[in-house]
């Protein structure tokens, strides 16, 4: 029975997560549909089959990147809750490089405008580190009007001075056919971004642990004052570390140019970097859980459309389903085993065998 | 550029800029309370547009904008009760709490509206507030129109703003507030029931920015759209920091910031060759330069984020 107990606290993000999913079914019934019949639906169109698995995947590469994005400065004990924003931004430093550069061998210009990408969404998310840094001012605020503001230059250039002529709406003209990301399910839209981002959570993982950046993020995350102490300059690696986030919010924008629209669109982002947050805090943060939680909420966003079109329940639903999710998963994340009433009888139990064992010890 | 030289235009603009502060202004009035309570309010945002929603429903339910008020205020104290549940109660991360709650309320508005209205929600028109001058006041020159020929919300504003400084700074209550939010585990050693303190503020909070998203709809467009509030619940975070955590610091904070409101709306009609964009991204430039030229970093109340723990007895 305690094993058990503790089984269910260590897991108690996977039932926090199934708590707001059965919240949602009241949602889904209260639209007048079946939950379990919703819930196949969505999940076995977004996983079990070809094509929604590869739209799955075209989903997963943003929110994943846009998830390590909130992931890293907060393990600065920054929010980055702008990571929308550093999107756009990516996606227009991208695509100016792809449609403006001269021409030249295409796998170096495809390189310049992924880097390109990730220093307009560094750019975008180290002013606000900049400010929090040596300003003082709450990075939540600005880093979440910087999403405003980046929304509203991509829309200008998209509709005005890179407006292809004559477009029935507010896009740029088509980057160059070489620069298209590799597909990785034909015919389906999954791109090799989705495989990057699965290395690069591995690789910032690995570097959390074992580089000296990464122990500065983590130390300056949970004691700034033993930090300036190690020698460890706070306010460079705040900046440092926005940054490093923006530039991963950044490359999802510039993927989103190369493997997905191959245009710079007006309002070309349904809120992949809100995802990023929620995906973020569910996976508490850790790189290595981040690609789990964010391919779980890519699919409840592709399942989504499949779910509407099956039992006719708005995919809206699942914008109040991905918050609910979030107040469980938070809620479950403050409750600590030590601090819960199991937690103590545990305890109490472990001292108690623990006396007698020493008793015997002492017996014998 | 001339034309704005012109009185009747001056006035317009201010006018104007009146009441484009209002939704800011109240959410801003609300997170001052909760921040001083010692509580982030990130969910402002969430709370404005539930406070929509709740003012749509009840209005269409009602058919009275009354009716949608007092709804409207309900709605942002439900999200007001879910931040104090998550965040006193349960000790999670306010601003974890804060993003939730708008992403619920995002999600549950947008859902629950085409449920109720259906797909042609914008084009069914709710009953709402006009302008409801005082006789007397209104007919002073310039100053009269601007202030007193204005919707009754703006009124209940001009009250709420002296109500909340005698609170903060003159009543028994404010000083239990203040004393939480700078120091709850002295305050708790003086007697003052923290958790039951911070409970009230983030209720009170959330019942004033359900009350700017009110506004927004039997005020200002009469109907209830998806994301409605559009980014006012974060303006009216930058305006309690440009306010200094202080009814009329957060109120003038507000004006500025619809005063950028107004004139971008300006602008943007005057100058159709500029386009738009500029001009809507300016009440967001204009917050973030505030928030930098503001001189002299400015102290928020020192327990504001920190979750209070009790010294268990055991």
């Amino acid at each position: 029975m305690a094993r058990f107990m503790q089984f269910l606290f260590v897991t108690k993000t996977v039932w926090a997560v199934l708590l707001a999913l059965l919240a949602g079914s009241v949602l889904i019934l209260v639209a007048g549909a079946n939950p379990i019949e919703a819930y196949r639906s969505l999940f076995g169109e977004a996983f079990f089959d070809y094509y929604g698995f590869g739209a799955t995947l075209v989903k997963f590469s943003p929110i994943l990147l846009a998830g390590l994005a909130v992931a890293i400065p907060l393990q600065a004990g920054l929010f980055n809750v702008g990571a929308e924003g550093q999107i756009y931004m990516g996606a227009l430093f991208c695509a100016i490089a792809a449609l403006y550069l001269p021409e030249m061998y295409w796998p170096l210009h495809l390189l310049i405008c992924t880097l390109a990408g990730a220093a307009g969404g560094a750019f975008w998310a180290a002013i606000a580190g900049y400010l929090k840094a040596y300003r003082g001012i709450n990075e939540v605020i600005v880093t979440l009007l910087l999403n405003y503001v980046g929304i509203n230059i991509v829309s200008y250039a998209a509709g005005g001075p890179m407006m292809e002529e004559g477009a029935p709406y507010p896009y740029s003209a088509e980057i160059p056919s070489g620069l298209f990301l590799p597909h990785i399910m034909n015919p389906t839209d999954a791109h090799i971004g989705a495989i990057v981002g699965v290395l690069l959570a591995i690789a910032l993982a690995l570097a959390l642990k074992y580089t000296t950046f990464g122990f500065a993020i983590t130390t300056v995350g949970s004691n700034p004052q033993a930090a300036r102490y190690a020698g460890i300059f706070v306010q460079r690696q705040m900046v440092a570390t926005m940054a490093l986030g923006g530039a991963l919010a950044g490359l999802a924008g510039a993927f989103e140019i190369l493997g997905v629209k191959y245009r710079l669109f007006h309002m070309f982002s349904p809120g992949y970097g809100f995802d990023g947050i929620v995906v973020a805090f569910m996976a508490a943060a850790n790189p290595i859980l981040v690609p789990i939680s964010a391919l779980f909420f890519s699919g409840l966003r592709s399942g989504a459309q499949f779910m509407q079109r099956a039992v006719g329940v708005d995919s809206t639903v699942i914008d109040a389903i991905q918050g609910l999710v979030v107040i469980f998963v938070a809620a479950s994340l403050a409750i600590k085993f030590s601090d819960s009433r199991w937690g103590k009888i545990l305890a109490r139990r472990r001292a108690m065998e623990a006396a007698v064992t020493l008793g015997e010890k002492q017996n014998a | 550029m001339l034309e704005f030289l012109d009185l009747a235009l001056i006035t317009d603009l201010l006018r104007t800029s009146l009441r484009l502060m209002v939704p800011i202004a109240f959410a801003a009035l609300g997170g001052v309370i909760c921040e001083r309570g010692g509580i982030y309010n990130v969910g402002l945002e969430g709370m404005m547009l539930s406070g929509a929603f709740g003012a749509a429903l009840g209005t269409f339910l009602t058919g009275n904008p009354l009716g949608g008020v007092l709804v409207g205020i309900l709605c942002g104290m439900l999200g007001g009760g879910v931040l104090g549940l998550l965040s006193i109660r349960l000790k999670v991360n306010q601003i974890v709490c804060g993003i939730a709650i708008n992403l619920v309320a995002l999600g549950l508005t947008a859902f629950l509206a085409r449920l109720i209205f259906g797909l042609n929600a914008t084009t069914k028109t709710l009953p709402g507030f006009t302008p409801w001058a005082i006789s007397g006041l209104s007919k002073i020159p310039f100053i009269g129109p601007i202030f007193f020929d204005q919707d009754p919300l703006i009124y209940f504003l001009y009250l709420l703003v002296p109500f909340l400084y005698w609170l903060i700074y003159k009543s028994a209550w404010g000083l239990s507030v203040r004393a939480t939010g700078e120091n709850p585990g002295a305050a708790d050693s003086a007697g003052v029931p923290v958790y039951s303190v911070r409970f009230a503020c983030v209720l009170l909070s959330g019942a004033l920015a359900g009350l700017g998203g009110a506004y927004i709809v039997v005020s200002q467009v009469f109907v209830f759209t998806e994301h409605m509030s559009a980014g006012k619940g974060f303006i009216a975070l930058a305006a309690i920091i440009l306010g200094r955590w202080d009814p009329i610091g957060a109120l003038l904070a507000s004006w500025f910031f619809g005063f950028c409101d107004a004139l971008q709306l300006r602008l943007q009609f005057a100058n159709p060759s500029v386009p738009y964009q500029i001009f809507t991204a300016l009440p967001y430039v204009a917050s973030i330069l505030a928030l930098i030229g503001l001189y002299g970093r400015v102290k928020p109340p020192a327990a504001v984020g920190v979750p209070y723990q009790r010294e268990s007895k055991t």
